[in-house]
């Protein structure tokens, strides 16, 4: 099993879960985070003091997935949240030793 | 005049709006999560302070009698002698007390010990504020900046907004820097909050300008010409003084902001205060637009010159007072308030010279007991928090509050984490949590 982490604009959440769920994925985890990358955050203005917020709110979505459709999800998530422009973010992939399903014990693929 | 009565009982109680809670709810946006409730506060004890030290010594100071800095504080003391006929009035003068001193708390955020600030204010308003009404609005033939010198201030540029930039600008020379400015970020928290707290002071500021009328020989002709034109006046300048702060913030920094246009609104209140009775139309969108466009230039000399003002009352309130002071001698006309014409409309320097004094004379005397009350604060038991409080935050330090409880995703009672971390239950709810 594989743990597939991306890290997305929060504007393409949605259609991400969209694809997603159309693909199969059955469930997912997926929190709030700020963080920044090659662009560096962004600057605001407040009466004439310019600030350098560089951390900017994304989207992180945690899936735990058979090793055969990791490439898939990998490939839905990537095509789904590109916009071309910078701080698109960045997916990756760990490898899973053990699952379990919590309310019946089972483990591996059948707890997925 | 039934109804001018009527007018100052409401007059008063938007003035005192304008403290509690709009200046309060405008500072407390600009600041910190962590200390927004103490700037609140700040607001609200000098208006518990100073109202009673009004009543007992501030009145008699202000309107007792004749001198050149201030009336005898015990002529009147404790309203002695004063019809209660007449006690609007004294409230009406009294929630301009309050205002000045809470202006001041703007430029303190973060770090000035609350039981510093609760000694300073009663003391600056006695020795200051108090004196300062006496020179401007008694207007006594020996009051000095009325009386002496004839300068014209309808509401309060120098008395109010002047005195309130100086002793900012002071008593943060004599407190220091907030630790971490200006390289830390100290981005206003809530701007929803400072544009509310904006449009309630513009909305009281009517009380403010359009209440500060003062009767001649023809009181019921007078009420209806001159309330039209202070009203009109207030109303235009603060417009203007949006556009021209927008305007320039868009020329040297790229985007017109919502603090901004909440700071526009109250540069332009604040200029068009001592102006309100003299000028136009024409003059009131001039002296706006002026104002609105300098102020949001000269909030910036803070990080040039390095003093912490931390949420501009010197950029906003000083000098906008002064913009509005001294440009009744440009704009003023013979059929406002004060029957001068200005220099564009050709009365030549004379009036503009007396303003410039007017100025002067109010920050002088602002500047000096300012600092001496400052500094004797400062020597004895300290204006300062402690760093480890400040960093943590006034608010735990000081009131032992927070004023947001934002858990992710959950808020209130719902929280299972906020529960698990709340270890010191008081005993007495455990039943109704469970």
């Amino acid at each position: 099993m594989k743990l597939v982490t991306a890290v997305i604009k929060p504007h393409k959440w949605e259609d991400v879960r969209e694809a997603l769920e159309t693909f199969g994925v059955a469930g997912m985890t997926v929190s709030e985070v700020s963080g920044y990358g090659r662009q560096k955050g962004h600057t605001e203005v407040y009466r004439g003091a310019e600030y350098d917020i560089a951390l900017v709110p994304k989207i992180r979505i945690e899936i735990v997935v058979d090793d055969a459709d990791s490439d898939d999800v990998v490939g839905i998530i990537v095509k789904t949240a590109q916009t071309g422009r910078i701080g698109d973010g960045k997916v990756w992939v760990s490898p899973v030793d053990t699952v379990v399903r919590v309310r019946t014990g089972e483990q591996d693929a059948s707890a997925l | 005049m039934d109804g001018y009565y009527a007018f100052m009982l409401v007059a008063t109680a938007f003035v005192l709006m304008m403290t509690v809670p709009a200046l309060a709810l405008f500072y407390g946006g600009m600041s910190r999560s962590k200390s927004v409730l103490n700037m609140m506060m700040m607001s609200y004890v000098a208006a518990a302070i100073v109202g009673i030290l009004y009543v007992a010594v501030g009145w008699s100071m202000g309107f007792g009698g004749e001198g050149t800095f201030f009336a005898n504080p015990f002529e009147l003391f404790w309203l002695d002698g004063v019809s209660t006929g007449d006690y609007v009035f004294v409230m009406f003068q009294m929630t301009f007390a309050i205002i000045t001193a809470a202006l001041i708390s703007g430029a303190v955020a973060d770090r000035m010990k609350f039981s510093a600030w609760v000694v300073f204010v009663p003391l600056w308003s006695l020795i200051v504020y108090f004196p300062m009404a006496h020179m401007v609005f008694s207007c006594t033939d020996n009051s000095l900046i009325c009386g002496r010198i004839g300068a014209q201030d309808y509401a309060g540029g120098t008395a109010v907004h002047i005195n309130a930039g100086v002793a900012a600008l002071v008593l943060v020379l004599l407190l220091g820097k907030r630790i971490g400015w200006p390289r830390e970020q100290m981005r206003p928290h809530n701007l929803t909050l400072t544009m509310l707290g904006a449009g309630l002071l513009w909305m009281g500021w009517y009380g403010f300008n359009v209440g500060s009328i003062v009767f001649g020989d023809d009181p019921e002709t007078q009420f209806p010409l001159e309330t039209g034109r202070t009203f009109a006046t207030t109303t235009l300048a603060t417009m203007a003084a949006i556009l021209g702060w927008l305007l320039v913030e868009r020329l040297l920094h790229k985007k017109a902001t919502s603090l901004g246009a909440a700071s526009g609104i109250v540069a332009g209140l604040v200029a068009i205060t001592p102006a309100t009775g003299a000028v136009n139309l024409s003059g009131a969108v001039a002296i706006g637009l002026i104002a609105g466009g300098v102020c949001a230039w000269a909030v910036g000399l803070k990080y040039k010159l390095g003093y912490d003002d931390s949420l501009d009352v010197v950029g906003v309130h000083l000098v906008g007072g002064i913009i509005g002071t001294v440009l009744i001698g440009v704009f003023s006309t013979s059929d406002g308030a004060g029957g001068v014409d200005g220099l564009l409309y050709g009365g030549g320097l004379g009036s503009l010279g007396d303003q410039a004094l007017g100025v002067v004379v109010a920050v002088v005397y602002s500047g000096i007991l300012t600092a001496v009350i400052a500094l004797a604060i400062k020597y004895t038991m300290g204006l300062r928090l402690d760093e480890e409080d400040e960093v943590n935050g006034i608010d735990l330090a000081a009131h032992g509050e927070t004023a947001y409880d934002l858990h992710s995703g959950t808020s209130g009672s719902g929280s299972v984490l906020a529960a698990s971390t709340s270890a010191s239950t008081p005993t007495s709810t455990k039943g109704v949590n469970a």
